[in-house]
């Protein structure tokens, strides 16, 4: 299915129709913990592009070569090269970002978006298209960041890349800079897109039962059976009788 | 369906006259501005409760009154001298964050007055610990004059200035609008108990742990119970028949829990007040509570299921 995704499709699908965070629902580690300001979204985005783009080319040069039974220990020693790479030179040109990104510039290795396009595209792909999709999801990843950065920056700093905007004016809420404010704009976000998708990119990307009703409880990854409805209505059925017979020998107490 | 509203309305209502007591006590205490706040809340949280039913094309629920509740007892959970924009805030996560998206009312995980307070505690942290000395009947926060809880008073050590346990109990004391009185709570709590809205399950649980914990580590009992807002937190919030057991074992449970978890950090934490962080947290354990407690009720009866 992929051969016949034009060389546009490949770049652009990455920043709204499949954005790695806000749609596929991947790196959000990185993405909590790294957007308490708009620079540091920004950095963490950018840094993980880098890599992504890089490991995207290499992984498909070799995939040739990678024996199948192994490729995911391979896949990680690429990851990780790149990433030493562009961690020695934030350290030697942008010592602050460095500072304040610390432990998660390290942990890119194991962030599931690069794993995740290794394993599901760069490995069948050319080298070309693996580059533009690196290079688009990588661009959906850094937006992503960059503006729940700024969100969480604006609302919880009242500052914007560095520059004061509301704090002198009304008092900031500093809950968002702090982890729950993370879950509330990116939860928010995750809402926006699906509206301007109109919830079709969340569809798509996922394996098809997503559309099921009962798919958060079901558990058949990779296919509906018919029956699963029914089970599931079956089962609340069955819970609520229950719910009723307790209700009655409380005594009706709420 | 219809009559399931009924029984909401009917309940929202009971709740609502349980909580005048305590309200008739934070005026006469705190001033007309504790009633001006309460008021911006509740009408804040009628407006986000319509709006967003609106936007969202749901079914109006501001009929079942469940916004007035919410309203009512966010400001209950407020310093009497937050700025009106903070409480309207307060509002907007309590409705809309916490319950409409999570899918209205009876959905919610979280009582969503106690985490609207959580939040704006975290946010504003130097405006929700500013607390109006009681009897200074002020208009605007800048005539307020800056006291202390008795709870403030005792995480610094200065034992000494504490109220008598008879003032706490009346309510002239400083605090949170409505967690003041004892008295009144306990008046709300009865009226609660006769119209059968809660089980007597969760507050006495609730308190019980409280009191004996205490006792237990050598303190006072009586000052850990009627101080802060166990009162209001055991007999209004941790009740929230959404975020609480279903089953009288499982309430037991959520109240020693919520009791034991008050104790702990008012004593070895670093916030004055446990209440609402203890009442969130075993929110959060609801669901596994009543997993445990259902399936052991069903395994007695023979496995009916």
């Amino acid at each position: 299915m992929e051969n016949k995704q034009s060389k546009l499709s490949i770049l652009t699908k990455g920043i709204i129709k499949e954005n790695p965070v806000l749609v596929l629902i991947l790196g959000t580690c990185p993405t909590l913990a790294t957007t308490t300001s708009a620079i540091n979204g920004l950095g963490m985005g950018v840094s993980t592009m880098v890599v992504l783009i890089c490991a995207n080319i290499m992984i498909s040069m070799l995939k040739n070569i990678i024996p199948d039974k192994v490729r995911i220990p391979c896949y990680i020693v690429v990851i990780a090269t790149f990433v030493t790479i562009v961690q020695l030179m934030l350290k030697a040109m942008l010592p602050e970002l460095d500072k304040a990104l610390g432990l998660y510039i390290p942990l890119i290795v194991v962030n599931c978006i690069i794993l995740g396009r290794a394993e599901m595209f760069a490995s069948k792909n050319s080298i070309a298209d693996s580059a533009l999709d690196g290079i688009g999801m990588g661009l959906g990843f850094t937006l992503a960041l960059f503006f729940m950065g700024a969100a969480r920056e604006l609302l919880g700093a009242g500052t914007l890349l560095g520059i004061t905007l509301t704090a002198n004016i009304i008092e900031p809420m500093s809950v968002l800079t702090k982890a729950p404010g993370g879950f509330f704009v990116f939860g928010v976000l995750v809402a926006i897109v699906n509206k301007l998708t109109n919830g079709k990119a969340s569809k798509n990307a996922a394996n098809g039962c997503m559309k099921c009703s009962c798919s958060s409880v079901c558990g058949h990854v990779g296919g509906c059976t018919p029956t699963c409805e029914e089970e599931l209505l079956k089962a609340i059925e069955d819970a609520k009788t229950a719910d009723e017979i307790r209700m009655n020998e409380e005594g009706g107490a709420l | 369906m219809q009559t399931l509203e009924k029984d909401t309305k009917r309940t929202m209502l009971c709740v609502i006259i349980a909580l005048m007591p305590a309200l008739i006590m934070a005026v006469y205490n705190f001033g007309a501005r504790a009633l001006i706040l309460t008021l911006v809340c509740v009408a804040a949280s009628i407006l986000f409760e319509f709006l967003f039913e609106k936007v969202t094309k749901r079914e109006n629920t501001v009929s079942n009154l469940s916004a007035i509740v919410t309203g009512l007892l966010l400001a209950y959970n407020l310093p009497p001298t937050l700025p009106y924009w903070m409480a309207i805030i307060g509002c907007f996560v309590a409705i809309v964050i916490v319950k409409q998206l999570f899918g209205g009312i009876g959905q919610n995980f979280a009582n969503p007055a106690i985490t609207a307070r959580i939040v704006l505690l975290v946010s504003f942290s130097t405006d929700m610990a500013v607390w109006a000395k009681p009897q200074e009947r002020f208009l605007s926060a800048a005539d307020a004059v800056t006291g202390a809880t008795p709870l403030t008073q005792f995480a610094e050590g200065s034992v000494d200035a504490l109220p008598s346990n008879m003032d706490m109990f009346i309510g002239t004391i400083g605090g949170s609008l409505g967690e003041i009185s004892a008295a009144a709570l306990l008046i709300g709590a009865i009226i609660l108990l006769v119209t059968r809205v809660i089980s007597p399950a969760v507050p006495v649980a609730y308190i019980g742990t409280v009191f004996v914990f205490t006792w237990a580590l050598g303190l006072d009992p009586v000052f850990h119970i009627l101080a802060g807002g166990v009162m209001l937190g055991a007999i209004f919030m941790a009740t929230d028949p959404t975020t609480s057991p279903k089953t009288t074992i499982g309430k037991i449970i959520f109240g020693i829990g919520c009791g034991l978890l008050t104790v702990v950090i008012r004593i070895y934490g670093t916030y004055p007040e446990g209440v609402s962080f203890a009442i969130l947290l075993m929110n959060i354990l609801t669901p596994h509570i009543d997993n445990l407690t259902m399936r052991r009720a069903r395994a007695e009866k023979g496995g009916a299921n």
